[in-house]
């Protein structure tokens, strides 16, 4: 017992001084241990909190025509994107979110899945060029869904209607196929990069370099403050080679009609003009595509997706002469080759008809171009014999790819007896040799192919590779650029490339096969063709079925001399190549029409006795025979020693 | 022959301390808070403290052995504020812990039943005659502190409810505790708690107090959810680093409620262990000179009294700071001194007045 002053046990109170020591002891063990031992793991980890990587998205370069006219440009437009910089689970808020963007949530699951092996700071793209109300959507969530977020993204306006279509292409999102290629290794998912066309040619050049802003942002995803940013570098932009007039022309030409035309300077190899129909209107790929849209457009049996300019194997039928001409002028056989044509020839055992029934009477070469007469040529393809057509026309760069700046292009197929017994282990029949005489059988071009054989023909064996872009404009590093500049020369005789073109200028002349393509006062040569699609007995069992009419061709260019443009007209189911010819003059007209509009190009006048080009201003169309220089695929004339009067000045006239 | 009562005899070393400490507190509730809502808060908080200090200066006055002896009418009166809290009480986050007060402001009675439980312990051991504690007195002594904290426990406030245990530990420790009651105790508490915490069907917690203490255990389990805090807690604390940063964590709204629980890891965050160390050590010379003043107390009961309001400090700073670095669930229990809140801060104050006011009377009778 003690009383009440008795005093607490000193050596409990001196105890709990110690229990609180000890509690203070553990305290600044604890603050220890997080801020001196593990203080790089967390500011690591305060650093994610709080640095949010939103990416810039740069917009990509324009496209435009050789005279700097627009044809694609963008348009900004709301993307709606997933910031990934929380470790929350997001497919909790799939519905959510499905529901908000009018998106199925199994989508933005099936996202997520996808980008789930990326880094964090990688955003996951939802959907693009969002409406008003899913923006507003995103605007109500910022406290629920702070990682939901929009950035303003360029979009591609293409021209409308498929318009140029093929040769632009399209942008869509970088495949997982594509990410798998080397060839794409630099890209990420999620990126736009071309899909075909011009638009995946020039990718790299377009594409531009999306930067980032690295933003301060609080524990509700609102941004505070700004660390740094990464400008985005815009794409550059790509001047093409075609002329939106022209193309017009050629579009206009095509319109309701199956079929490719294709113009080109061939100087040069600058391509003017190129449609394809049926087309497509890439602005559907723009924004991303729905399945069923795609695969409309990937079973639609007229294959809109295809460009038919470099991407369809055909017979060139009659277009073929042309070349069968030249082989067999360089051979010395077609010279001195008269035929008279009743209408057909027994070859090898069996009867080849002439497209003329009732025969063109005494055939000799040029007869045998402006009339195509059939029996001429299939005498002429049995002189020469299939190597030597294989290699006159493998020289003109048939049955190869064209080499032309756009993806996909096909290669065609000019037999030969290797060819044969190669691919089929089956020896060259000598009567197989006489349907290639007229451009049947296996032969199988592209257009561009063949225009680019006849522009060689018409620049006296000057052969240029076709090109939408023109290389000297292209920044360094691309591969293309001395390849396209490459121009091989194939031999051909003054005398014979001077007797075939005047030949091919009476084509559209009233003797020649298409006399409605002819306009007064424009000096086109050409040829016509027409190609079976199916043998002449299937036909005739099908007489009601259009798929198996026959293609009308046409190849066609203007001056007859020193051509500045080069037109091949494909006309599916045309039936005739003078069809296929008023298609041609048309994009030829508009051609000519816009040079004579245009402000002359004053040509710096030579001095007298000096030589000019055949077909310049300088002299009469009508000039030509012995004093003609072929320079570097240019006819040269020399000057008279007086002044022509003005008068006969004007190009082309009749 | 009794000396007057005088403030020269008052405590204006531990007092200087008091106010450096809630000073660092103000500093960091103004830094805390500068670009939320809360903007301004730092100086509500020099308002409480300036209050605060009046309301110690007060209670110094009122003789401490007159108010113990008038506790059992005090002690009524405080379980009578707790029943009314529960039936009148402002439900906000769904407790029931405010009573609305004329004039807007808001009373949360578990606050002043801690003072009052200081008293009623320190009374009841006091007057206790034995050197040993026998079982009735513990019991006894059980049931003082048992009954208001029930009722705060249905209130629900957890963490409130828990502050008044070490009252009821520091009482019977120093009123002569023997191991075989504190082992038999420490059992049977354990049985409890892991009665209560793993049996199903007994609600006697909360979810969220369950969610709290298993996120305690296992932070990266749902860390967008109730360990959300422990996270943002620890990454506040360690990235404050040896010198301490900018602070992200607090001004990035990162840290949950940096100005009032978490003010310790803000505080870290921008002062590094050197700057939270310097505050521990702040809190530990308070400490050590709250115990010393009960060394020198003029009687059994003064001893109690300063020790409950030593036990009461220790726990808040042992369960604050050990949940902000880690080693404690989250409970909503303030530091005190430093968190802002009204309540938090007269209470303290009102205890450290009846400190000062045994101490004034050290050399009476």
């Amino acid at each position: 017992m003690f009383g009440r002053d008795e005093k607490v046990s000193a050596l409990r109170l001196t105890a709990a001084q110690y229990i609180i020591l000890g509690i203070f002891l553990v305290l600044a063990y604890g603050l220890w241990r997080l801020q001196v031992m593990q203080s790089e793991y967390y500011s690591l980890a305060a650093e994610k909190n709080r640095i949010r990587n939103v990416p810039i998205l740069a917009p990509r370069g324009k496209i435009v025509d050789r005279e700097g006219r627009v044809i694609v440009d963008n348009y900004p437009s709301f993307s709606a994107l997933l910031l990934r910089d929380s470790s929350r689970d997001l497919n909790a808020d799939a519905d959510l979110i499905g529901a908000g963007l009018h998106m199925d949530p199994k989508e933005v699951r099936e996202r997520l899945r996808h980008f789930s092996a990326l880094p964090q700071y990688q955003p996951i793209f939802l959907k693009d060029d969002i409406t008003p109300d899913e923006l507003s959507f995103i605007e109500a969530h910022r406290n629920e869904l702070p990682e939901l977020d929009t950035i303003v993204a360029h979009r591609r306006l293409y021209p409308r209607n498929g318009f140029m279509a093929h040769l632009i292409g399209y942008v869509g999102d970088v495949t997982e196929d594509m990410l798998n290629h080397p060839q794409f290794e630099l890209y990420n998912p999620g990126d736009v990069v071309g899909i075909s066309g011009a638009e995946r040619q020039y990718n790299n050049m377009l594409m531009g370099q999306n930067g980032s802003r690295r933003a301060l942002v609080n524990s509700h995803g609102r941004e505070v403050g700004q660390l740094d940013t990464k400008d985005a570098v815009a794409g550059k932009q790509l001047k093409l080679t075609v002329d939106i007039d022209l193309q017009i022309a050629a579009e206009q030409a095509l319109e309701g009609k199956n079929g490719a035309i294709v113009a080109m300077d061939p100087r040069t190899g600058e391509i003017l003009a190129m449609a394809s129909r049926p087309t497509f209107d890439p602005n559907d790929f723009a924004v991303r595509v729905s399945r069923d849209e795609w695969n409309k457009l990937v079973n639609d049996p007229d294959k809109p997706l295809l460009n038919k300019a470099i991407q369809a194997q055909l017979a060139p039928g009659s277009t073929f002469k042309i070349i069968m001409s030249v082989a067999g002028w360089q051979e010395g056989i077609a010279q001195a080759l008269h035929v008279n044509c009743t209408g057909g020839g027994e070859f090898y055992g069996r009867r080849f008809g002439c497209w003329v029934k009732s025969g063109h009477g005494p055939v000799d070469l040029p007869k045998a171009i402006y009339q195509s007469c059939d029996v001429f040529f299939y005498t002429l393809a049995e002189k020469l014999g299939i190597d030597r057509i294989a290699r006159y026309a493998t020289a003109l760069g048939l049955g190869q790819k064209t080499g032309i700046d756009l993806p996909n292009e096909v290669s065609g197929v000019m037999p030969s007896e290797e060819w044969k017994i190669r691919n089929f282990k089956q020896k060259w029949f000598a009567g197989e040799t006489i349907s290639v005489g007229i451009g049947q059988g296996a032969v199988a071009i592209t257009p561009v192919q063949l225009m680019r054989a006849i522009a060689a023909i018409s620049m006296g064996g000057r052969m240029v590779v076709p090109h939408v872009v023109d290389p000297t404009g292209l920044p360094q590093g691309y591969v293309e650029v001395n390849h396209y500049t490459d121009v091989k020369n194939v031999p051909i005789a003054a005398d014979g490339w001077n007797l075939i073109t005047d030949a091919m200028g009476r084509v559209v002349l009233p003797e020649g096969t298409a006399p409605s393509a002819h306009i007064p006062g424009i000096d086109i040569a050409g040829k016509t063709g027409s190609a079976q699609v199916v043998s002449l007995a299937t036909r005739a069992k099908h007489a009601h079925d259009e798929t198996l009419n026959q293609n009308g061709w046409f190849v066609g260019f203007t001056p007859r001399r020193n051509p500045d443009i080069i037109v091949v007209v494909l006309f599916e189911g045309g039936e005739h190549g003078r069809l296929a010819a008023r298609l041609a003059t048309q994009v030829i007209k508009a051609y000519v029409d816009k040079q004579r509009r245009t402000p002359t190009k004053m040509v710096e006048k030579p001095k007298v006795g000096g030589k000019v080009e055949i077909g310049g201003v300088w002299t009469a169309p009508d000039t030509d025979g012995d004093r003609e220089v072929l320079d570097d695929g240019r006819f040269l004339v020399s000057l008279p020693r007086k002044p022509l009067p003005i008068a006969t000045v004007a190009p082309g006239l009749h | 022959m009794a000396r007057y009562v005088s403030f020269r005899d008052f405590d204006w070393l531990l007092l200087g301390f008091v106010l450096i400490i809630c000073g660092l507190g103000v500093m960091e509730i103004q830094s805390a808070t500068v670009h939320t809502k809360f903007a301004g808060s730092h100086i509500k908080q020099i308002y409480w403290v300036l209050g605060g200090v009046g309301a110690m200066f007060l209670v110094s006055l009122v003789n401490y052995q007159a108010l113990l002896d008038r506790i059992h009418w005090f002690y009524i009166a405080g379980v009578a504020s707790l029943m009314a809290v529960i039936i009148f009480g402002q439900k906000y986050l769904g407790a029931r812990r405010w009573i609305k007060m004329p004039g807007g402001n808001h009373f949360q009675p578990s606050e002043w039943v801690k003072l009052i439980l200081i008293l009623a312990v320190a009374k009841y051991f006091a007057d206790l005659q034995q050197r040993e504690l026998s079982w009735p007195d513990f019991l006894k002594a059980g049931a003082i502190v048992g009954l208001p904290m029930l009722l705060v426990l249905a209130q629900p406030d957890l963490g409130t409810a828990l502050t008044y245990l070490p009252i009821a530990i520091m009482g019977v420790f120093l009123g002569g505790l023997q191991l075989r009651q504190a082992l038999a105790v420490g059992l049977l508490a354990a049985v409890a708690v892991g009665a209560v915490f793993f049996t199903p069907r007994v609600h006697v917690l909360k979810t969220y107090q369950k969610q709290r203490l298993t996120s305690f255990l296992e932070p990266d389990a749902d860390p967008q959810g109730s360990g959300y805090q422990v996270t943002q807690s620890l990454i506040a604390v360690g990235s404050g680093g040896l010198w301490g940063g900018k602070g992200s964590q607090t001004h990035g709204a990162f840290l949950p409620v940096p100005q009032t629980d978490f003010i310790f890891a803000a505080f870290a965050e921008e002062h590094g262990f050197v700057g939270a160390l310097g505050v521990l050590l702040l809190y530990f010379i308070v400490l050590m000179r709250l115990t010393q003043n009960a060394q020198t107390a003029p009687d059994r009961a003064g001893t109690f009294v300063v020790m409950g309001v030593v036990a009461v400090l220790s726990f808040h700073i042992l369960v604050n700071v050990g949940m902000v670095v880690g080693f404690m669930p989250v409970t909503g229990i303030p530091l005190p001194l430093m968190s802002y809140g009204g309540s938090s801060v007269l209470f303290m104050f009102m205890a450290l007045g009846i400190v000062m006011n045994v101490r004034m009377r050290r050399f009476v009778n």
